[in-house]
């Protein structure tokens, strides 16, 4: 019985074991801080641990940067944990992380309460379908339709005769937010088929499904469709998903990659921070498949 | 005859003792404290929101800033619908399967295929979740898109379950039946009658106890369900219409929740840990009685 409540419930308890351990984390912060501190005075030298945690999309990204600052400075520990944008603004708000993960415009009110989003990439979000769907490309008005349930069969828009199934993405994900603000929709008007959860369940779904439509970042979906996954970026009006027109600005269903901290960060936070803004993770930043932003 | 007290340590078998009771008490106290910690959590939603909304509202929407709903009766109905489709189409296939491996062929057999059940025991679910979702659904979705629907959780759901079943119905047709069915085979009746009519009957509260242990792990099943069964928030109208279950919606939201919303999933939480020790107890005390009768 115990092992059956325990295999039930395993979700709720790695729930709670995310945010003990960040707390855990943020005892160590004082340490880590006052070593940092006073090591910068000596230059060079940094040591202690520090806890980034927040959305799924900058949370690789971070990993590596956070790997090769690493190798750099040996005596120094970053512990990358996922959870999603609003746990990671949260987590920065309440200490309970160093720095915070987030992958949307910070919020008016989020500013006003000392947080400074620092804008480590550009990622766009890309409508995908299945490889064997005909279609090349389609309007915004059209994106509206097949999502709000008005176009509802292939057919309308001179693809094969079936029905469309629309992909959406779970409440709190932050390329729900990115899509819904482009195309000035709700999510209660959506007429979705399946919901997913991150990136990769959303691309998983559309590649098993020919008549799937659902949207992802343009770097999770452009490296799976270079492995050879059966799905296909298609461009809304004519604007080809691509980071070189993230980079330009034409493409505009974009959202910015930051790093949060409270106030301005100090100590080893604020090394990290210098660190990963600069153009030496620039190469890491493109192979994930996002965009680099101008200092 | 009681073992001896002894309060030396020096003697091994005092010293054993306390280590298993130390043991013991330690997973029972980790049982205890989840669950306190889940009534914790969910303290502040069943007080501000209160049980009544989770059943009059009419949506999910927990994170509308205008006018958050928390309507959980479609959830229920898709972990409900779920664990009983898949506990109506295992239950026969387990039952045969038991009956078979332990009536019906030569012990060598028999042995392999405990061991094949065993084997598709320990599946990790996301296994099955997967297969579900290149096999199941896409033949579901060529029929009746969009594929990842109630049927699909069902079908997954119910291999899933075989194992479990029939297993414990195996152990219950031979703890609880053996010994009559022998003494019958002695007697002269013929196999079929011994099976269907002594055996079986006989064996059942143990049977149904492996249901009840089967549906308590599909009421709890989170991976699978997750990546087959669609996931929109709605009673379905037919068994291609997608659904999502409870644990599919704590395991969705709970790391991008907050606050409010954090505790709302920690209270449906809770409710499942009641339905699953419901399930549990309920097995426990049918399979008892079965042994004893």
């Amino acid at each position: 019985m115990a092992v059956l409540c325990a295999v039930a419930f395993v979700v709720l308890v790695s729930g709670c074991g995310t945010e003990d351990s960040g707390r855990a984390a943020s005892r160590d912060e004082a340490v880590s801080e006052v070593s940092a501190t006073s090591v910068e005075t000596q230059s060079v030298r940094l040591s202690g641990k520090l806890t980034v945690t927040g959305s799924s999309t900058v949370a690789p990204l971070a990993a590596e940067i956070a790997k090769r600052f690493e190798t750099e400075y040996p005596e120094v520990r970053i512990d990358v944990q996922t959870g999603g944008s609003s746990r990671g603004i949260a987590d920065a708000l309440s200490g309970v992380a160093d720095l915070g993960m987030a992958s949307r415009a910070m919020k008016t009110d989020e500013e006003g309460q000392g947080l400074i989003g620092h804008r480590l990439a550009v990622d766009g979000v890309s409508i995908i379908v299945n490889s064997e769907n005909s279609i090349d490309g389609l309007t915004k008005q059209q994106v509206v339709q097949l999502f709000t349930g008005e176009i509802t069969n292939w057919s309308d828009l001179g693809g094969s005769d079936a029905e469309v199934v629309v992909v959406n993405k779970a409440e709190g994900r932050a390329t729900l937010e990115v899509f819904l603000n482009h195309f000035e929709l709700k999510n209660e008007q959506i007429q979705a088929d399946v919901v997913v959860g991150d990136n990769q369940h959303g691309i998983k779904t559309v590649a098993w499904n020919p008549l799937a439509i659902g949207y992802v970042s343009i770097g999770a979906a452009q490296s799976e469709a270079d492995l050879g996954t059966p799905i296909r970026l298609v461009p809304v009006d004519g604007v080809e998903p691509t980071a070189a027109n993230v980079a330009s600005g034409r493409f505009e269903v974009t959202r910015p990659l930051l790093i949060v901290s409270k106030g301005e960060p100090v100590g080893l936070a604020a090394a990290f921070l210098e660190y990963a803004m600069s153009p030496t993770v620039h190469d890491l930043i493109k192979a994930q498949g996002f965009e680099t932003v101008a200092q | 005859m009681k073992p001896s007290r002894s309060n030396s340590w020096s003697d091994p078998d005092r010293r054993l003792e306390l280590a298993l009771r130390a043991a013991a008490s330690v997973s029972g106290c980790v049982v205890l404290l989840i669950v306190l910690f889940v009534l914790w959590q969910a303290l502040p939603a069943l007080r501000d929101i209160g049980l009544p909304r989770f059943v009059a509202d009419a949506d999910w929407r927990p994170t509308s800033d205008t006018q958050p709903q928390f309507g959980m009766l479609p959830m229920l109905a898709g972990s409900g619908l779920v664990t009983l489709g898949a506990v109506l189409l295992a239950t026969p296939l387990a039952v045969f399967s038991a009956v078979l491996v332990e009536f019906y062929v030569p012990r060598s057999v028999a042995w392999l295929l405990r061991r094949l059940l065993e084997l598709l025991n320990g599946v990790p679910s996301v296994v099955f979740g997967f297969w579900g979702l290149v096999v199941v659904v896409p033949l579901i979705n060529a029929w009746q898109p969009p594929g990842q629907s109630l049927l699909a959780g069902v079908l997954v759901l119910s291999l899933m379950l075989i194992p479990t079943i029939a297993l414990s119905a195996a152990v219950a047709l031979r703890d609880d039946a053996g010994d009559l069915a022998r003494s019958a085979a002695a007697l002269g009746l013929d196999r079929g009658a011994v099976v269907w009519s002594l055996a079986v009957p006989r064996a059942s509260r143990g049977i149904g106890g492996g249901v009840l242990l089967g549906a308590a792990r599909a009421v709890g099943e989170t991976m699978a369900v997750v990546i087959v069964c669609g996931n929109i928030v709605q009673v379905p109208a037919s068994l291609f219409d997608p659904v999502r279950t409870i644990t599919a919606n704590i395991a969705m939201e709970m790391s991008y929740a907050t606050a409010g919303h954090r505790s709302v999933l920690f209270a449906t939480g809770l409710l499942l840990i009641l339905v699953t020790g419901f399930l549990v107890a309920a097995s426990r005390l049918l399979s008892r009685r079965g042994a004893r009768a």
